[in-house]
């Protein structure tokens, strides 16, 4: 499958865009290892509200991450959120459940920028670097930060 | 021709490295854990050359060689001691015991394949 | 393979681990006052044979290290040095730092200089040993590479159809001119009798350059009074080469003292009188008895030659080697090894989790089976039925087979510990001995290694904080020297494993004091023996820090008990005022399978393990009690057990209106203590393949693990004594304080 090495030429960098919660976020496609349709999840007790719960991904057990939750976007009541985004963290693999996946993009390296230093805003801590494709803004997921908390944390 | 060579050594790291050095010369290996177990596989198999070990459980290399030498029946079988020393004492005392050479661990390939030439064609 | 000489080197660890624990146990015998020479031979080869591989591979750290300590062993051995108790820890000490430096070499790591010198400083000035410079010297430690290429091409032994012509004709022999050796040649009967042939030797000096060999033969006695043993031949031979004299010398190296040999640069024409047929037959066929004549040596020797061995070659690495039908055809040899102890087979321990993750599949593809079976309808002597009943006992067996390859003996981890009760005894200044038992349980290898850490931590622990100085100690009439035991053993179905030490015990009071201070329990909490013990496993009750002057136990107690949880197992404690502690760890056997009752609990599936389960009941009106405002009680043949409502406890749903009707379980846990938990169904009991959660999500309280069941779903693994020992107990609703899920 896919590594989660980068590219070493760091010309331009293949981003996989989504949506979620209204807005454009976007992983670097070297973390994506699937994308898959929603499936129950069992639900894990005492688990912060945006863990969905486990789902069995062809054996393994995978947590489901409710990335609206987590981002703390407004998700109304959309039943339509049901596709998971299967990213690789290091030794970690997680299912990211988003509304839809947008798009594949190649964006120059240099048009990537750091987020602008906004402390209000509740989403940053999630966002590594920001771009603009066709007008839109599109948000470079953090990951490391999206992840369930390991270990005491839960408790 | 491929050569007989019965290898005797307690640690099977040595083991496995003279198999593939004496196997990748072309030589056929048969390999002995200690003076022993050698003793068993010369009753059966029919060596061109010994290499043995000096330091081993049960039968030390020695002794081993004292018995194939007092047999008749393998008394001329080149021997070859191996020893990680090159004093020249050790070189003595393994050829009182009866050893014909002797090759300094840890050895060189071509190194064992010129010293098995030596003694054995 | 692709790489012989990797697939070596990774075994040349594996046997030096091997090595290091018959040193460890060598050493152990002789400190338990042995002194049989062998168990010192024992020690000596280990480190012999260590520094022998290691100097096949380059390994100058460890060979240096090892070549010093053997130096030391050898005094010993040889009866110059005799250990006392003191030698012997410091040969502990160099056998752990051995284990350092052979680790840190198969990591590509290295280990500083700062702990090897001081060691070795410490070990020569000990046993005496004055540095062998020269000696290092020798053994320069030369990396074995196998150059030989895929077409076996050796350096090409001398075909004898290649060698020169005997040449009657001294004019045609190769001219004179460059560079070359006149070597004279006279070998002793004692050369003889060495084993050494002058034939062999003369082709080996053949590679070097263009050789002419001239024999002498006026010292030949006539033909009866011929000795094949001792010598009457010498030679004159001329080699034209660009070598130097010393190479010509190491040719006849092994004979070297047993000939006369000079050899002169080369300066005239050899005056070649006879030169001597190199195409003959040695003069002393290496297999002939002495006394046979050379042609029959070369005759199949029936006798030596069982036909039995001929099938016997395939555990035996012979590279097949074309046999060119050559004049000495020599009779037929046995590839085969006639005996080949302790057929065992390497195998990447990946390959063996491959394994026990298919075999868990199977399961899960088995319960879905059945599932379908069931669902069909079929009745249950169907022959389908039947037939996955087979199915089921086949697959079982399969697991138990993978699963005996998992395990191997907790001996290594055992003597790990002895070099943890060395350190630490030597840090804080006590005497501490080390006994284990049950070295050869064995358990699953990944429970093993992840039971280093906590035992790590137990025994430092005992040694720390379980054991009293040797002046207390000898106040109290006990002997100075401290004992701590390990024993591993198993019982019913899990592997119990005890840490226990012959000290003071836990001071209850202390630990009691402490606990209120810190706010853990309330200062007029009724507490037994037992509880006071259980409060050293509870988070925060201590710190390392904090504990440093405190007689009692603790550092870090808690982290040992989530880590043995996090293994299913359990922990528990006793401890005898003035007699000592003992730690006792319950594992399951693998880690990998687990026999689980299915159940419901507000529309989530759970698996309870069976073997915490004692029994299930339906509660009626009279075996329900309540007590106090938020809990009850169960009422079972007299006793009363606290009820735990397991949908509330998770924070699936509030407490139950009623339990009455409602089905428990009671829980039998480690302690003794009993716990009865509500559930809405029970569904099924089968072995479940577990599926860790710590790895990608981490731990959840009162879960051990998750399962994938015969749906596909997910259900999670209860650790009921977890569950338990983390519940709020309330099974009345009440509005709660506060949200129980976070």
């Amino acid at each position: 499958m896919t590594d989660t090495d980068k590219p070493t030429s760091s010309s331009s960098i293949e981003l996989l865009s989504f949506r979620v919660g209204g807005q454009d976020y976007s992983v670097d496609i070297m973390s994506v290892r699937e994308i898959r349709g929603s499936a129950k999840a069992t639900s894990l007790p005492h688990a912060p509200s945006f863990v969905k719960g486990v789902i069995n991904l062809r054996g393994t057990v995978l947590p489901i991450i409710d990335l609206a939750a987590r981002l703390g976007l407004q998700t109304g009541d959309k039943p339509e959120r049901n596709v998971i985004i299967v990213v690789d963290l290091g030794a970690r693999t997680a299912g990211l459940m988003v509304d839809a996946v947008s798009d594949i993009l190649a964006i120059p390296s240099g048009e990537i920028q750091p987020p602008p230093d906004l402390a209000t805003d509740n989403a940053r801590t999630f966002v590594s670097a920001l771009t603009i494709v066709d007008g839109r803004m599109i948000r470079i997921l953090d990951l490391e930060a999206v992840m369930p908390p390991q270990s005491e944390e839960v408790a | 021709m491929s050569l007989q060579v019965l290898a005797v050594d307690d640690s099977r790291t040595m083991r496995d490295m003279l198999n593939l050095a004496l196997s990748s010369a072309g030589f056929t290996a048969h390999l002995a854990e200690d003076g022993v177990h050698a003793l068993e596989m010369l009753e059966v198999t029919e060596p061109d050359v010994i290499i043995t070990d000096i330091n081993m459980p049960r039968m030390d290399g020695f002794r081993f060689i004292d018995a194939v030498r007092s047999n008749d029946k393998w008394s001329r079988i080149p021997i070859l001691v191996l020893t990680t020393e090159s004093a020249d004492e050790l070189k003595a005392k393994a050829r009182a015991a009866g050893a014909t050479g002797w090759i300094v661990k840890p050895f060189d390939p071509a190194k064992l394949v010129k010293a098995l030439q030596m003694v054995a064609g | 393979m692709s790489d012989p000489m990797a697939e070596i080197r990774a075994s040349f660890f594996i046997e030096c681990e091997e090595l290091l624990e018959s040193l460890q146990d060598g050493l152990q015998t002789m400190d338990d006052g042995d002194t049989d020479p062998e168990t010192i031979n024992i020690v000596f080869r280990a480190v012999h044979s260590i520094k022998g591989g290691a100097g096949a591979f380059g390994l100058d750290n460890l060979v240096h290290f090892a070549h010093r300590l053997e130096s030391a062993m050898d005094e010993v051995r040889t009866g110059r040095f005799h250990p006392d108790g003191e030698a012997i820890r410091l040969f502990f000490t160099c056998a752990d730092v051995l284990g350092d430096l052979v680790r840190a070499a198969r990591d590509d790591d290295t280990v500083s200089s700062d702990v090897t010198d001081p060691v070795l400083e410490k070990l020569e000035k000990l046993v005496g040993v004055e540095e062998e410079a020269e000696e290092d010297l020798d053994f320069t430690p030369t990396t074995l590479s196998l150059d030989f290429g895929d077409d076996m091409a050796l350096p090409t032994l001398p075909d004898l159809s290649a060698l020169p012509t005997p040449e009657p004709d001294p004019a045609d022999a190769p001219l004179p001119g460059g560079k070359g050796f006149t070597i004279f040649f006279k070998p002793d009967p004692a050369l003889y009798l060495s084993g050494n042939e002058p034939l062999y030797l003369f082709r080996t000096l053949r590679d070097l350059g263009d050789l002419t060999v001239t024999c002498h033969t006026t010292a030949l006695p006539t033909l009866d009074q011929i000795d094949a043993a001792t010598g009457h031949l010498s030679w004159t031979l001329t080699v034209h080469t660009e070598e130097s004299e010393q190479a010509v010398r190491e040719v006849f190296e092994f004979v070297d003292g047993l000939c006369q040999l000079d050899i002169t640069p080369f300066a005239t024409v050899p005056s070649a009188t006879l030169p001597f047929p190199l195409t003959a037959t040695p003069f002393l066929p290496p297999l002939s008895p002495p006394e046979q004549p050379a042609s029959t040596a070369m005759l199949p020797d029936p006798t030596t030659v069982p036909e039995t061995l001929v099938a016997k070659d395939t555990a035996v690495r012979v590279k097949p080697v074309e046999t060119p039908p050559s004049e000495s055809s020599a009779p037929a040899k046995p590839s085969g090894t006639p005996t080949q102890p302790h057929a065992t087979v390497r195998v990447d321990l990946e390959r063996i989790d491959r394994l026990v993750n298919l075999v868990g599949e199977l399961v899960i593809n088995q319960a879905m089976l059945s599932q379908s079976v069931t669902e069909a309808g079929l009745p249950p002597n169907s022959p389908i039925s039947t037939g996955l009943e087979e199915f089921l006992q086949l697959t079982r067996d399969i697991q138990e087979s993978v699963m005996m390859i998992r395990a191997q003996p907790i001996k290594s981890l055992f003597q790990r510990m002895g070099r943890i009760v060395r350190e630490s005894s030597a840090s804080v200044g006590k005497e501490v001995r080390l006994h284990t038992d049950g070295e050869n349980t064995e358990v699953d290898k990944t429970v093993i290694e992840r039971l280093a850490d906590p035992l790590t931590h137990m025994i430092r622990n005992a040694v720390d904080h379980g054991l009293e100085s040797p002046d207390k100690r000898l106040a109290a009439g006990k002997p100075r020297e401290g004992h701590v035991t390990l024993t591993a053993q198993h019982r019913s179905g899990r592997i119990v494993i005890e840490v226990s030490d012959d000290g003071a015990g836990i001071n209850r009071e202390r630990v009691r004091a402490k606990a209120i201070e810190k706010g853990l329990i309330p200062t007029d909490a009724q507490l037994t023996d037992g509880d006071i013990d259980n409060l050293l496993f509870l988070p925060g009750f201590s710190t390392a820090q904090e504990i440093s002057n405190l007689s009692g136990r603790g550092v870090g107690m808690d982290v040992v008990k989530s880590s043995i949880q996090a293994l299913g197992g359990r922990i528990a404690i006793t401890s005898q005022e003035g007699k000592g502690t003992t730690f006792s760890i319950s594992l399951p056997l693998t880690l990998a399978v687990l026999d689980g009752m299915i159940v419901r609990v507000a529309n989530e599936t759970l698996v309870v393990p069976l073997n915490a389960i004692l029994e299930t009941l339906t509660l009626t009106q009279d075996d329900v009690k309540a007590l106090g405002p938020q809990a009850h009680v169960v009422q079972i043949r007299g006793g009363f057990v606290p009820l735990f409502d397991l949908g509330a406890e998770l924070g699936y749903r509030p407490p139950q209106e009623s339990y009455v009707g409602g089905i428990v379980l009671l829980i039998g846990q480690e302690d003794g203590n009993r716990a009865a938990l509500a559930v809405d169904g029970i569904e099924d009991q089968r072995q479940v393949v577990i599926k860790g959660l710590e790895g990608s999500y981490g731990p959840v309280p009162g879960i051990a693990a998750a399962t994938i069941l015969g749906d596909g779903q997910i259900a999670l693994i209860l650790d009921p004594t977890d569950l338990v020992s983390q519940a709020s107990g309330r099974t009345r609703s009440r509005p709660p304080q506060h949200a129980l899920a976070g």
